[in-house]
């Protein structure tokens, strides 16, 4: 269905499953799956839709780069014939899936391009910001710059992917006032000004992790990248309350000190991942609004994908590019930009859930932040549940303490030899041993980092660095720490177990186990991504954010003792809050009503105010 | 009456290292008091002093003596009594010294038990053995001018294929005697030796060989080659000539060369022995001990010891034989009593003839045997490596030629699905496959080697009399009936079977009578953690199939296509797709040879454009297509502190991105002109013998010892690095090195690429832009 131009773009909103409600589409890896929910005791969460493009992206990022947030002039002003100028930009990792040409970081490029041809600068270095993600291939360069920039800079030397284990690319700039060690690549400290291009997915993206984790290696990353700051991180999406955050704010502050120059970019997308139209476009309705060729579609996908090999699924889902569109671009000042760029993410994104569940149901897509052109190893599949999903919320995670997590995702013992030789190492060594966060960090975490085989793979092939399993494994620490059982549905027995998990067969099994650790006829939540939503978890029983979870904590947190001060978010014990396991009589069985509309947190005033939600009573 | 006649007397034994003669040592040394010994033993390298030492009286027949008279009065005792004495009765004049003829000489009894006892024994070695040792042990008596009383063991075989009665007489005086001249005998035997020999030199029997040897090893080089060829060529001239020892036997109406050579001597001793007095003793199949020197004791491994360890294990499934046929067995120590017996009688001009079995007074059916035997595996199983007890199955005498008919399809079978295997390019897993067909095609051979050797045995229904015997016996005073016990009517059966026999069997076979307790270690992980310990010096890594699953072709492809326009690329790869058959014969055939003719695909190419391009077919092509768990293994060995070689005739630049991997790297190098390649080899590639010797003399300049040194390859024309090194381990081998490294007992590894990798179906490179 095209995108009725007409029409403003739904929030997300909370359905209560009953009776009536279609099975609910799970997200499987290459696939996917139609599950039915409880009825009486389940609800799906969905995503809003995609929130309109900017009309004319090229005019907004020139004029946000003439209007700048915060302390900064225009970037025209900050440019001079004679001076260094690096241009960084964010890695393969952005956007998921890869965007449609041109990719926005060629926009903003070539709008920071112009400007310095303008003032006649011609010292200009463009870096792809990995950290310790793998070199860009340069059909990749080329998809995220485009071809113009590509072959005006490669030839000569001036575009290239980040060495971080190159001594001579690297430096160290000082230290934080925790002992933070802040690295950063020479050439972008030894700049004159430095133009970070962001692409802002989530609302982990951004401001100074672009330059203190994009443009720095292991050194500085250890200080942040462990257990220990993950598991005081309630959630890593929500910046006040990330100590992974306030980690790179003390280390992006001591880059600013150190006089290093930095214009921030930053823009953000809507959710338009899979189209209005063509042949993914059911993936972002919601099911009851399946139209008949939707669901033709559904089908003839289904039987198609099943025919195909996994590698011949894999290709087909690779070839994918989201036709993401730009909804707002700031530049400027780091933090004020990413004051805004957040506000613009949580625009799209976030959506009010009243308690928290027993049960958190997700079906895991095929794409993460590192199997782009890749394979989504076990590893990954864990990361991407327990790390990025599980960590998508605001206030209090989905499911409540000792509850437990259901994704389903085929979950392969595949592995790609080229990109992650050290997470075959680590699925075959150190998951063997132990899962436990901190027991590997500090058995093997620094023999990987250091092992000059995978530094080797990183530098010159197109590996990850060598540390990097372990940093996809802490990615879940907070997830691993809170979740009573983990159930993933359809996977490897074998690579599942391996992790520590359970596998099920059917996601019916799956609730079955999960009653074992939770109770009888438990709540059930489906987080219904992708496309991206970030849920507002609030008490159940008060109206309005949970008091306590939404108190921002005061901004860079040193003081909390580590690991114990975020575990209860809410005043009262978890079980106030959480929806009780109890059975419902089934007289209960209530209309699903959707919760949105009135209470939307985030957002122009006003601009959704008197849309309701409607429920199609077919089916 | 017995110890009193052999009291003081010395007494010269051969074969006293034998299963029989040990008991006898031992029989006498304990028995009779104040005898002197004198072992005539072969003296091997260490001397005949050292030999008694440690393949006599080592063995644990003497522990009761010894236990009795404490350590030192028990080596006293036996430096007071035993004088080992070197001869060799294959040699004429037994190669005695000065002292040993003197000592030989002044013997008053010779106990002759030396001979070739296995029933497949060449005809030659048979004849000179068990036929010319008698004669040359009588000649060096008469040359010595002394007449010893002398016991010459023999067996009941003589007797020949027969059914019915065989008494204990003379061979010359039995109603089925064939008169043969022994001296012709043992002339044709060594004539047909010499005969075989020039016949396994012959041209075409030497390409056949050399046809064999290739097919086993594959492209090994030629020395391996050379090695294998001549150990093929002694197995047949072996093989023949047991064959021709089988049929001649056959011819004349024996069961095998054993007993035709023990008749031919019986002929000869009589014959020539003049003034000697001379006694026989004719054993019937001799196996574990009744009672002495404790029940059950066993020297080696016996005749029906490994039929019965194959049926216990399951491997034995049918087996020839009459059900209520007589199976003769006599347990050892009667019959090295009856030989104190007899030698102690005074012996008459006659040669005295006494045959020591069951047959004629103790009769035991072999279906009763085999009934017992099964029961006991029933309640004493056998337990496979899985821990599970291994039920046996039951014998139900099909006749020989079903048997044989049974085992030699089922070897054909074997062998044509193992060729079908081997005809396929296989490695890994499959190529296991072949070699446990392998294993079960020998399986099969060893079931129909036993057929045809014992079978004659089991289906034999002659009744061996003893009636001289039980007379010897009923003569005796009680006290040495009771010391000297060798009347085969006291045999029970089933005590003997079930309690003596049978757990003595299986104690001496070490096989495994309880499940392991806990978790055992494979064998595999036992020789892993062997070849990653700590003490290792190197380990060295071909690179094709053994850390990447690709080779030499595809780096070219690779290479050559990366800056082709499409049109081109389709057409080289064609073409090349085209050559394939004719490159992996000139491989198979010899692998430098390949690589010297293929190398000459990169002249003109140039130098700087092939170091990028190799970069990227590093990710592209080698890294995807590498084994993970190869990669893990050779950063193993480097933690564990060993050095790490690549010695692979794969070219410089294509592994030169491995070499951080590597303390060092060996490989093919192409000669360079105005910077470009000139296609021709600076060095020969380090293939087959080339990279054994380059890992020699790696070794030796690095001052490591291959010894203690680790190699791991993947095909047979890498033997002669594996076989240089101690450790050698063969990684997803092809189909000969597989069923190799199974028989030789090397590590296997299977390393497969990483799940999920991308696969390329042709070896053309990524487009450059």
């Amino acid at each position: 269905m095209p995108k009725d131009s007409h029409r403003h773009p739904r929030p997300g909103f909370v359905l209560e499953v009953d009776r009536s409600t279609p099975p609910i589409l799970f997200h499987h890896g290459e696939g996917f799956r139609l599950e039915k929910l409880p009825a009486g005791r389940s609800r799906v969460i969905y995503p809003g839709e995609p929130l309109d493009g900017l009309a004319n992206p090229d005019a907004a990022i020139r004029d946000a780069l003439e209007n700048p947030l915060g302390d900064s002039e225009p970037l025209s002003a900050l440019l001079r014939p004679d001076m260094k100028l690096t241009i960084a930009f964010d890695d393969i990792s952005l956007p998921l899936p890869p965007m449609r040409r041109p990719d926005i970081r060629q926009r903003v490029i070539e709008a920071v391009l112009d400007a310095a041809a303008a003032a006649g600068l011609d010292d200009v270095h463009l870096i792809a910001a990995l950290a310790l993600h793998r070199r860009m291939t340069e059909d990749e360069l080329r998809h995220a710059v485009g071809d113009r920039v590509y072959d005006a800079f490669a030839p000569s030397g001036n575009l290239y992917n980040l060495d971080a284990e190159d001594p001579d690319q690297m430096v160290v700039v000082g230290e934080t006032d925790q002992g933070e060690v802040v690295q950063i690549n020479r050439r972008a400290a030894e700049s004159d000004l430095v133009v970070y291009v962001n692409l802002n997915l989530v609302a982990m993206d951004g401001g100074w992790k672009s330059t203190a984790t994009g443009l720095s290696g292991y050194p500085a990353l250890r200080h942040h990248h462990n257990p220990a700051t993950m598991l005081r991180s309630r959630s890593f999406m929500d910046r006040p309350r990330s100590e992974l955050h306030h980690s790179n704010w003390r280390q992006g502050r001591v880059l600013r000190d150190a006089g290093i120059r930095i214009f921030q970019i930053e823009t953000t997308v809507n959710n338009n991942t899979f189209g209005y139209d063509g042949p993914l476009a059911m993936l972002q309705k919601r099911e009851w609004e399946w139209t008949g060729r939707d669901r033709a579609l559904f089908m003839a996908m289904q039987a198609g994908l099943g025919r195909m090999s996994k590698r011949a699924r894999r290709q087909v889902f690779a070839q994918w590019r989201a036709p993401y569109e730009l909804t707002s671009v700031q530049a400027g000042e780091v933090e004020a930009v990413h004051e805004q760029t957040t506000e613009n993410v949580m625009r799209q994104q976030l959506v009010p859930v009243e308690g928290q569940t027993d049960v958190l149901t997700m079906g895991l897509p095929y794409i993460c932040p590192y199997n782009v052109n890749s394979i989504m190893n076990p590893v990954l599949v864990a990361c991407l549940g327990l790390g990025y999903f599980f960590n998508l919320y605001r206030g209090r995670p989905l499911v409540r303490e000792g509850g437990v997590l259901i994704m389903s995702h085929p979950t392969p013992w595949d592995f790609h030899p080229v990109h992650h030789p050290s997470y075959i190492d680590f699925f075959e060594q150190v998951l063997a041993e132990t899962t436990d966060p901190v027991e590997m960090s500090q058995k093997y975490e620094q023999q990987f980092a250091e092992d000059e085989w995978y530094r080797h793979l990183y530098r010159t092939s197109y590996a990850y660095h060598g540390v990097h399993p372990f940093y996809m494994w802490y990615w879940c620490a907070h997830a691993l720490d809170h979740l009573g059982a983990v159930i993933v549905v359809g996977g490897d027995a074998r690579a599942v177990r391996r992790m520590g998990f359970r596998p099920a067969t059917t996601f019916q099994d799956a609730l079955e186990m999960a009653s074992d650790v939770v109770g009888s006829r438990p709540s059930v939540t489906h987080f219904h991504n992708p496309p991206l939503l970030m849920a507002e978890v609030r008490c159940a029983s008060r109206r309005g954010p949970c008091a306590v979870a939404l108190a921002r904590s005061p901004a860079p947190s040193a003081a909390r003792p580590s690991g114990s001060g975020p575990r209860r978010s809410c005043a009262g014990p978890s079980s106030r809050c959480a929806r009780p396991a109890s059975p419902q009589p089934s007289s209960r069985r209530r209309r699903p009503v959707a919760r949105a509309p009135t209470s939307t947190p985030t957002g122009p005033g006003g601009r959704r105010a008197g849309w309701r939600a409607r429920r199609s009573s077919r089916r | 009456m017995i110890t009193e006649a052999l009291a003081g007397t010395r007494i010269a034994i051969t074969g006293s290292t034998g299963f029989l003669g040990t008991a006898l040592v031992e029989r006498l040394l304990r028995g009779i008091p104040d005898c002197e010994l004198v072992l005539l033993v072969r003296p091997g390298r260490r001397g005949a002093d050292r030999r008694v030492e440690r393949d006599v009286l080592r063995n644990d027949a003497f522990d009761r003596l010894r236990e009795s008279l404490g350590r030192d009065g028990f080596a006293d005792m036996v430096g007071r009594r035993i004088h080992p004495v070197g001869a060799d009765i294959g040699v004429d004049g037994l190669g005695l010294d000065e002292p040993g003829r003197a000592l030989l000489a002044t013997c008053q009894v010779v106990i002759h038990s030396a001979a070739a006892v296995s029933f497949d024994e060449p005809l030659d070695r048979a004849a000179e053995v068990n036929l010319m040792g008698p004669v040359r042990l009588v000649r060096t008596l008469h040359e010595l001018g002394s007449s010893p009383h002398l016991v010459a063991v023999s067996t009941c075989y003589v007797a020949g294929s027969r059914k019915g009665d065989a008494p204990e007489v003379a061979l010359a005086r039995s109603p089925f005697y064939v008169p043969l001249d022994w001296r012709t005998e043992v002339e044709a035997a060594r004539r047909t030796r010499a005969y075989v020999e020039d016949d396994s030199r012959r041209v075409a029997r030497l390409a056949e060989l050399q046809e064999a040897a290739r097919a086993e090893l594959g492209a090994a080089g030629t020395p391996a080659l050379a090695a294998k060829t001549e150990q093929l060529r002694e197995r047949w001239v072996k093989e023949q000539m047991v064959e021709a020892g089988r049929t001649r036997a056959a011819s004349v109406g024996f069961p095998d060369a054993y007993a035709f050579t023990k008749a031919m001597a019986e002929l000869a001793v009589d014959e020539i022995r003049a003034d000697i007095p001379l006694s026989i003793v004719r054993p019937s199949i001799i196996e574990s001990a009744w009672a002495e020197p404790r029940p059950g004791w066993i020297r080696g491994f016996r005749m029906a010891e490994p039929i019965i360890i194959n049926y216990g294990r399951g491997t034995l499934r049918e087996f020839p034989g009459i059900p209520e046929g007589i199976i003769d067995v006599i347990p050892v120590d009667l019959v090295a009593s009856a030989i104190v017996a007899v030698a102690a009688q005074q012996p008459g001009p006659e040669a005295r003839i006494v045959q020591v079995a069951t047959g004629g007074c103790n009769p035991v059916a072999i279906s009763t045997l085999t009934d017992l035997i099964h029961d006991f595996f029933g309640h004493h199983p056998i337990y496979d490596e899985r821990n599970q007890p291994i039920s046996p199955a039951r014998w139900t005498y099909p006749g020989r030629g079903r048997v044989v008919t049974q085992l030699s399809r089922a070897k054909r079978t074997l062998q044509t699905a193992e060729r079908a295997i081997h005809a396929l390019p296989v490695r890994g897993r499959p190529a296991l496959f072949a070699a446990d067909l392998e294993e079960r095609r020998d399986e099969v051979e060893k079931a129909m080697g036993y057929v045809t050797l014992y079978g004659n045995y089991v289906e034999c229904e002659a009744i061996y009399g003893v009636d001289q015997l039980l007379a010897l016996w009923e003569g005796l005073p009680a006290e040495d009936q009771e010391a000297f016990a060798f009347d085969p009517r006291v045999i029970d059966w089933r005590t003997y079977v079930y309690d003596i026999h049978l757990p003595s069997v299986l104690a001496q076979g070490r096989v495994k009578t309880a499940p392991s307790p806990g978790p055992t270690t494979s064998r595999a992980a036992r020789l892993r953690s062997q070849v990653l310990a700590p003490e290792r010096h190197m380990a060295a890594f071909d690179l094709e199939n053994t850390l990447i699953a690709s080779n030499v072709v595809a780096s070219w492809g690779y290479l050559a296509t990366r800056r082709l326009p499409r049109a081109d690329r389709v057409r080289l790869i064609g073409r090349t797709l085209l050559q394939v058959p004719g490159l992996l014969a000139l491989d198979r055939r010899d692998r430098s040879d390949f690589l010297r003719s293929f190398y000459r695909r990169y002249e003109d190419a140039p130098v700087d454009q092939i170091d990028e391009d190799s970069l990227d077919m590093f990710s592209d092509l080698i890294l995807s297509k590498s084994f993970p768990a190869a990669v893990r293994r050779v950063r193993e060995h480097r933690k564990a502190g060993h050095r790490t070689v690549l010695i692979t005739g794969a070219l410089d630049f294509v592994v030169e991105p491995l070499r951080p991997l590597f303390d060092d790297i060996v490989a093919a190098e192409l000669a360079v002109e105005r910077g470009a390649y000139t296609g021709e080899l600076t060095q020969v590639p380090p293939t087959g013998e080339t990279r054994a010797a380059a890992l020699r003399a790696y070794a030796a300049a690095e001052g490591l010892e291959l010894a203690q040194s680790v190699a791991y390859a993947d095909s047979t024309s890498d033997l002669p690095m594996l076989e240089a090194v101690g450790f050698p381990v063969a990684v997803n081998p092809e189909a000969k090195l597989a069923s190799l490294a199974r028989k030789r007992g090397w590590l296997i590894e299977t390393f497969d690429r990483a799940p999920g990798a991308p696969r390329q179906l042709l070896p053309v490179g990524s487009v450059r832009r």
